[in-house]
């Protein structure tokens, strides 16, 4: 028998790494520096929320949506939205469509700017971080202003969105949207032709066409392989069918091409919200039916019935007709979707989140293969890896 | 599409809801139907989205086994549905869609539903060691352990769950709507009516 000499090395990375992401733990196998397989151990995150959802009602499941993907936070409860409303059968009013749009669409800049700079910071770039940090601070502030809370909002709400947009917001957020643009254009600067960037990013981590279709890719690293493909507009949701806007897509499917894809992405967001703003109109923000959205706090101070509504919405919850539907979002990571089951009662039977992250990450052994132990910290950061929602 | 559908061999039923085409068919032939819903020009199911499962504990099939399947040349998404017993295996369809792999360790995981032919079936959301299946009906939500970090023998412990509250559940769901307007000690009036 012929003996043969294995000369490879296996580390393991994580699960308290910066450049995880996140408590992920990676089971690398290197010959020399050269990766031959990555085995990612995921679940150290799991908190049961689809279990936990099962034992709360609609209206108290929508908190746990915020803290799967905490840096994306709206998207999600966008998803959940939806499919509850499609379980519903309503159809939310045209304001509330808006602001949806406008405030998912602020939450996919959060989201980018998270990104671009964490994975620059990755491969050695520090004051895109800092730089992006406050721009983020600012939206957040408008985060803050509809819903109360910077993260954790609950905002978008079946049956509509929580609350009203404050007096004067619409002319804020004009008003910011006026100079973003420009910071993007300083962002760039410092990125897109910076030399260290592009020898660290580009031919890294390529995936085709067909592979991430294949593998279940959704979002930039699907775009970024030249497939033009984008919930918003091939199955569009709320407003999206009003508002006109591009959809960015990349060549190769490398490092380089997620990014600037997300770079693109984010001045279409800007786009989108103008619109928006400019289409919006005052009118209702949820729908009028008290059985299932509570009724205004002046009215229960009055109205016996009112009183009942509210109390029977916070103990009860409302009921949801029996069926199952999935609902999927264009989150900025990729197609967030959810599965509902309802048995008829006022708890989904079954909830299951499909996370953009969790088949992303599910490439990562057939996309480090043969790169360096380096170029994984690479990777991981352009797949936009959080572990919320991946662990779920 | 909803015509070539319903030719594939094992397909039982097809329904459509909200732009959503709902499958029944038999898992004996799930890789048939697999195939040709991936390879069909007219149907082109390309994308494996998710695969999950629903417990229904009272019932002889007790799992729904849920694949969501999505068309990117069709812009069609779908949703298929097979019956499945506590014990039995299924075939495994990573052969057919790469991102199978993980739906399926998932579904392993968090069901106790086997796939036969999957190149790599283990745990994959709970923790090393876990025992339990924890999204069946019949696993509390509270589970069976819990850790800490023990500073006489200096290492993580496990230890049975202990509850200062029992988990409460409240029961609030009385009649929201079409009450029976039915009194205590006034049966007799609805029996007069």
């Amino acid at each position: 028998m012929k003996e043969v000499e294995l000369n490879t090395t296996t580390i393991n990375f994580g699960p308290q790494h910066p450049a995880a992401h996140g408590v992920l733990r990676l089971v690398v196998e290197l010959e020399g520096e050269v990766v031959q397989r990555a085995e990612p151990h995921i679940g150290l995150l799991h908190r049961g929320t689809e279990k936990l959802i099962e034992y709360k009602t609609y209206l108290q499941a929508v908190p746990y949506f915020d803290r799967l993907d905490y840096v994306s936070p709206m998207c999600q409860e966008h998803a959940f939205a939806l499919a509850t409303e499609n379980l519903l059968g309503i159809n939310v009013p045209e304001r509330a469509k808006y602001i949806r749009v406008i405030f998912a669409e602020i939450t996919r800049i959060l989201n980018h700017l998270l990104n671009i700079p964490a994975y620059a910071a990755d491969i050695g770039a520090v004051t895109p971080f800092l730089w992006c940090f406050e721009e983020r601070e600012k939206l957040l502030e408008f985060h803050e202003a509809v819903s109360g809370a910077r993260f954790h909002a609950a905002y978008f709400r079946p049956g509509g969105v929580h609350q009203d947009m404050p007096e004067g917001m619409e002319e804020k957020l004009f008003d910011h949207f006026k100079t973003f643009p420009k910071f993007i254009d300083d962002l760039e600067s410092l990125l897109t032709n910076n030399r260290i960037l592009r020898q660290r990013s580009v031919d890294i981590g390529i995936i085709s066409k067909s592979e991430a279709i294949e593998w279940g890719c959704s979002g930039p690293v699907l775009r970024s392989t030249g497939v033009a493909w984008d919930l918003r507009r091939s199955q569009p949701y709320d407003a999206y069918d009003q508002v006109d806007f591009e959809v960015p897509v990349g060549k190769k499917g490398d490092c380089f091409d997620r990014y600037l894809v997300r770079i693109e992405e984010m001045r279409q967001s800007v786009s989108i919200i103008n619109q928006c703003l400019n289409k919006i109109k005052p009118g209702p923000i949820s729908i009028e039916d008290n059985k299932i959205t509570p009724p205004k706090r002046n009215q229960m101070k009055k109205s016996m019935e009112a009183l009942i509504h509210h109390f029977k919405l916070f103990t009860e919850g409302y009921r949801v007709p029996a069926g199952q539907v999935y609902s999927a979002v264009e989150a900025p990571k990729g197609e967030f979707g959810v599965y509902l089951v309802s048995d008829g009662s006022s708890k989904p039977y079954r909830c299951k989140i499909r996370a953009p992250g969790f088949a992303h990450l599910q490439t990562l052994d057939h996309l480090s293969k043969g790169h360096l132990m380096a170029d994984i910290a690479a990777i991981l950061g352009s797949l936009d890896i959080v572990f919320g929602e991946i662990d779920r | 599409m909803i015509r070539i559908l319903t030719k594939i061999d094992g397909i039982n039923n097809v329904l459509e809801n909200n732009n959503l085409l709902e499958i029944g068919f038999d898992k004996i032939n799930i890789l048939k139907i697999f195939n040709q819903l991936k390879d069909n020009v007219d149907l082109n199911f390309n994308q494996l989205l998710d695969i999950t499962a629903v417990d229904y504990p009272s019932r002889e099939f007790r799992f729904d086994l849920i694949y969501i399947l999505q068309s990117l040349t069709k812009n069609k998404k779908i949703i298929l549905k097979t019956f499945i017993k506590e014990n039995e295996k299924i075939e495994s369809i990573t052969n057919i869609h790469k991102s199978a792999d993980w739906y399926e360790r998932e579904c392993y995981d968090l069901f106790g539903i086997e796939f036969i032919n999957h190149p790599d079936l283990r745990r994959i959301m709970t923790d090393y060691n876990f025992e339990g299946y924890p999204l069946r009906k019949d696993f509390p939500l509270t589970g069976h352990t819990e850790v800490r970090y023990d500073d006489l023998e200096k290492k993580v412990i496990y230890e049975p769950v202990k509850l200062t509250q029992e988990f409460r559940n409240f029961d609030s769901e009385s009649p929201w709507e079409g009450m029976e307007n039915r009194l205590f000690g006034d049966e007799k009036s609805s029996e007069e009516n």
